[in-house]
């Protein structure tokens, strides 16, 4: 446990009355690929925004690369430099260039020189497969490369852990793939991640570990042929077999 | 009587449309039109009014207009920031502002603080510009904040959250992320913001002004006593429209080209 990269101790989280996280524990090991799985409102969002305190706990604490989140007196603009995030809705830059949008925070954050922020970001596009819509804007590209550019961006700030909120749920069908393809690559590079996501094949081919949460607790983590295969639970068993009347 | 809807419709149309033209002939041929022409538009007035009209009058009202966008511009920026903190006492304040100085008529405003603070204080303001520019921006920024909040909560929160995830600051994230793209929704509105400005300046002159003060609205008072005749006026009133018509056409255009742009 002492070399986890991420940290989650008791974490709580209500939004008012409503209380999303029960009690959550969990450790992502350096290199280590954990996909979080779970029915919608199960919390499995909400606790990913908590590592890198978009949402701020309401209880308990979280540490990313020995650095406690949670502490109020951490400076949270540096620490979250070590957190890449990507999100459902891409979120990129609207009124920016791909270029802009990953070099940004290198230069503004980083207080890199444009020409290093440049060289790298042409690095990452090459890597995603987008090197020719560099100058093109968020608008002029499909969702799946708007994805791309995302993970580039975050990317771009080399974090010590890559966060997916559920990054390929707003894309079409065909466009799925390309992003899950630079997932794939990025795990087995070494990559740590977490993986918040519907995409069970990815799971269970990526992942070193499954987490099946459901009303905001952890209800089975393990290896993902068991969690997935063979699951212990029958809360876990119900779900998977709901998703796969759903495909 | 078995009229269709339609008819009937038709019947009211007709109706309202010849009453009108019958009453626009009715202007027509009552009207001295060779007098009222005399007492408008005089040719030998309307040449008089220039260059001072220009050199002075124009001057001073688009230097009026420009210090009370940019003062406007700024403090409603903040104010729009203070509106949206997430710190009460901020946006109780910025609340307070917008809506004491938007309930106010600026000409009680500009009153009060061109007149009142003097009075009170023993201050004087340091000059006419200043004294009028400043009443100006505050009430401006009221209404400013209020444009420019839209602006900013229709940019969506994604983008907040993706800047904070970068390790962006509030601030950054505000100044280079949300304002920005802010801006591209406010800036026909804040344009018809300054038309209106344009306009305000002409209540300015209630706080005195010199020979060299003089704005548009003012200017053709004076010359309306001078001269005895009301062309002075329709002239300021058209340097008024050479200023506003392209302004608006301007923001109707910036307005349909953005709504053009998003689909």
């Amino acid at each position: 446990m002492t070399d986890a990269l991420v940290r989650i101790e008791a974490l709580h989280k209500r939004f008012g009355a409503n209380h999303v996280l029960r009690g959550i524990d969990l450790a992502v090991a350096r290199g280590e690929v954990v996909c979080i799985i779970g029915p919608s409102g199960s919390g499995k969002s909400t606790l990913l925004r908590c590592v890198n305190m978009l949402e701020t706990p309401s209880e308990g604490k979280v540490y990313v690369d020995g650095v406690e989140l949670t502490d109020p007196d951490c400076d949270l603009d540096r620490a979250r430099t070590s957190t890449g995030m990507v999100f459902q809705s891409f979120n990129l830059f609207a009124h920016m260039s791909v270029m802009d949008n990953i070099t940004i925070a290198l230069r503004k954050v980083l207080k890199q020189d444009r020409a290093t922020a440049e060289a790298k970001a042409t690095k990452l596009l090459t890597r995603v497969g987008l090197a020719e819509k560099a100058a093109s804007y968020p608008a002029q590209l499909s969702g799946g490369q708007q994805q791309r550019v995302a993970i580039a961006r975050a990317l771009a700030m080399e974090p010590k852990v890559m966060l997916f909120d559920e990054a390929t749920s707003a894309l079409d069908p065909e466009l799925v793939g390309d992003v899950l393809r630079v997932m794939r690559e990025l795990a087995e590079e070494g990559m740590t991640m977490l993986v918040v996501t519907h995409e069970m094949d990815f799971a269970r081919g990526v992942a070193d570990r499954v987490v099946f949460m459901d009303a905001g607790v952890v209800v089975e983590d393990g290896h993902p042929d068991q969690v997935i295969g063979n699951p212990r639970e029958e809360r876990t068993r119900r779900f998977l077999t709901n998703v796969r009347d759903r495909d | 009587m078995s009229l269709s809807r339609r008819q009937r419709l038709r019947l009211a149309r007709g109706g309202v449309y010849s009453a009108t033209v019958a009453a626009l002939v009715l202007i027509l041929l009552a009207v001295d039109w060779g007098a009222l022409g005399g007492a408008l538009f005089k040719w030998s007035i309307v040449r008089d009014q220039f260059p001072d009209i220009l050199t002075t009058a124009l001057r001073n009202t688009v230097i009026f207009t420009i210090f009370g966008f940019i003062g406007g511009l700024s403090l409603g920026l903040l104010l729009a920031i203070m509106r949206l903190s997430s710190v009460k006492p901020y946006r109780w304040f910025a609340a307070t502002y917008i809506e004491v100085l938007r309930g106010i008529p600026l000409l009680v405003t500009l009153l009060i603080l061109g007149f009142g603070i003097p009075i009170a204080t023993g201050w004087q303001w340091p000059n006419p510009y200043i004294q009028g520019s400043v009443p100006l921006a505050l009430v401006a920024a009221a209404y400013i904040a209020e444009t420019v909040r839209a602006g900013i909560e229709a940019v969506p929160r994604g983008q907040m959250e993706a800047a904070r995830s970068l390790g962006m600051s509030y601030t950054r994230a505000m100044a280079t992320i949300i304002i920005p793209q802010a801006f591209r929704v406010i800036v026909p509105p804040l344009t018809n913001e300054f038309v209106l400005l344009i306009k305000d300046t002409s209540l300015i002159s209630v706080l005195g002004v010199t020979a060299s003060t003089l704005d548009l609205a003012r200017f053709g008072r004076n010359g309306v006593n001078d001269t005895a005749n009301a062309t002075p006026l329709v002239v300021a009133g058209l340097v008024y429209l050479a200023l506003t018509v392209p302004l608006t056409q301007l923001a109707a255009w910036m307005e349909r080209r953005s709504k053009a742009g998003r689909r």
